[in-house]
């Protein structure tokens, strides 16, 4: 399945500039953005950086669910669901594929995004260390999650839930801190925020470029969450096309 | 995986599948010898869809079994599928991709050990050498089907279930595609089952017919008997008499 992914990419150079078009507009944007709050200083100093280092790894988050969902959606497109689902391929050997897929996609995206960053403004998202690995797979992850949930309600209603599919996730960016602490949100909310992977990988990014310290428990609260999301992902993804299967939708296609 | 010659490729007991209020396939039971063509008729909203969808896993049953060679889908899927393809036109095969990428990721999905020496032999036997190469979105009606049916041979299934197969298809291509089709089951011994609304195919491929209505099955048996039988000259008035005829029971999907 990857390598029928791969064909695809290979094939349309649309796609391929595509997965690096809008991370690098998104960087440009906000790079432009901090020199603009911060005029004479380094977009590193004084914590600036936060900004520009949220901007990149909330788009690995964001890119990791919609390359999934994209991954899926082109099935959807081909008809060729029925074909799949009828060959020896199993569920969740094709969900597997979904997030191998995500993971490539992602990377061709966010790679040259993350050099062009650094000739524009001098600014390396690399200087988070090795944190960066950690940080990226805890917040694929849990675009994964999110990206499973909705390719299985699209598999069991048709493409007339596209939509969730491009907007989903930016439900959850408000509470996930990016551009600013959790301690930001109401008092109220922040429960909620911290019931997200995504809100301690953003505190854990804060600790490094502000206090230059690793926050291991932020790290670790990521880690256990993600692996609930992943989990509940997998179920839904599951669930959804056992639904789907039993409504005749594997063979019916459409809105 | 071998089954003994006197096992039906497909047994079918008692199959039932409802979408709400509507009855798609009631009671349905029937068996199929290997290595013959049984055409599967009836007229739209007949069940015949339904059904073809239950044995290929992709519609869940409400009620009944499906043993393919033996094995019941319900608990061997993951053994059955291997032996199983389809061809319809209600599934597609990705347009951006070239004829040879489509068929190798078929092959590798069905665990085939040595894909490309299979699509060549494909290539040559559906005339598609002359476009491997090319995107399938490109290909011409003809040519489509003729990959859809290189997508469907490509496990060279002991089963394979064919939904119209030569709709959209001029006379020519599709009579060639008539004549593969019945010289893969001499070739490999496969059982086949063909749901068509050309009577003319069905005369010529099947050595028996299952015609449905509202879900059920209203008639069965071979072409020449069925066409003595109901005292007419051709498949298609039988064919019409029976979809005609006074309602029977439940609705149709």
């Amino acid at each position: 399945m990857v390598l029928r992914y791969w064909y695809l990419l290979r094939g349309s150079p649309p796609r391929l500039v595509e997965l690096v078009y809008w991370p690098t507009v998104q960087m440009v944007i906000w790079g432009f953005m901090t020199l603009y709050l911060h005029p004479e200083g380094d977009v590193m100093a004084l914590g600036f950086g936060a900004l520009l280092s949220g901007v990149m790894l909330w788009d690995v988050c964001f890119r990791g669910q919609i390359s999934l969902c994209g991954a899926f959606l082109e099935e959807m497109y081909a008809r060729n669901l029925g074909h799949l689902m009828a060959s020896p391929l199993r569920p969740v050997e094709f969900a597997a594929a979904l997030l191998v897929t995500s993971l490539l996609r992602t990377l061709i995206g966010l790679l040259p995004t993350s050099l062009l960053a650094l000739w524009f403004f001098g600014f390396s998202i690399y200087s988070l260390g090795m944190a960066l690995i950690g940080f990226f797979f805890l917040l694929i992850v849990m675009g994964w999650a999110v990206g499973l949930v909705i390719s299985g309600l699209i598999m069991r209603v048709g493409l007339g839930a596209e939509s969730f599919a491009w907007a989903a996730i930016f439900a959850v960016a408000p509470l996930s801190g990016v551009y600013y602490p959790i301690a930001t949100l109401p008092e109220w909310l922040r429960p909620v925020a911290l019931m997200l992977p995504s809100a301690h990988v953003f505190e854990g990014m804060r600790a490094i470029l502000t206090e230059h310290r690793l926050d291991l428990t932020s790290m670790a609260l990521a880690t256990g969450l993600d692996l609930v999301f992943l989990g509940l992902g997998f179920a839904a993804f599951l669930a959804f096309h056992a639904s789907a299967k039993a409504r005749g939708r594997l063979m019916q296609m459409g809105e | 995986m071998l089954a003994p010659a006197e096992m039906p490729a497909l047994r079918v007991d008692g199959l039932g599948k409802r979408y709400g209020a509507v009855c798609a396939v009631d009671d349905l039971s029937f068996a199929l010898p290997q290595g013959v063509t049984m055409g599967l008729l009836g007229g739209n909203g007949a069940g015949k869809t339904t059904t073809i969808g239950m044995i290929l896993g992709l519609v869940t049953p409400d009620c009944g079994r499906i043993e393919v060679l033996g094995h019941d889908l319900g608990r061997a899927g993951r053994r059955i599928r291997p032996l199983i393809n389809f061809s319809s036109p209600y599934a597609d095969l990705p347009h951006r991709l070239t004829v040879r990428e489509n068929l190798t990721v078929f092959a590798r999905l069905y665990g085939l050990r040595r894909p490309a020496a299979r699509i060549a032999r494909l290539a040559r036997d559906l005339d598609l050498e002359g476009f491997l190469d090319r995107p399938s979105g490109r290909l011409s009606a003809g040519q489509k089907t003729r990959l859809a049916l290189a997508k469907a041979l490509i496990n060279e299934p002991r089963l394979l279930l064919l939904d119209e197969p030569t709709a959209s298809l001029d006379p020519d291509t599709a009579d060639w595609v008539r004549g593969l089709l019945e010289s893969y089951r001499r070739r490999t011994g496969a059982t086949l089952l063909l749901a068509s609304h050309n009577m003319a195919e069905v005369e010529r491929l099947c050595g028996e017919v299952l015609v449905m209505r509202q879900g059920r099955i209203a008639d069965r048996g071979p072409p020449q008997m069925l066409i003595s039988r109901y005292g007419r000259q051709t498949l298609e008035e039988v064919f019409l008499d029976i979809a005609r005829g006074p309602a029977g029971h439940g609705g149709a999907s």
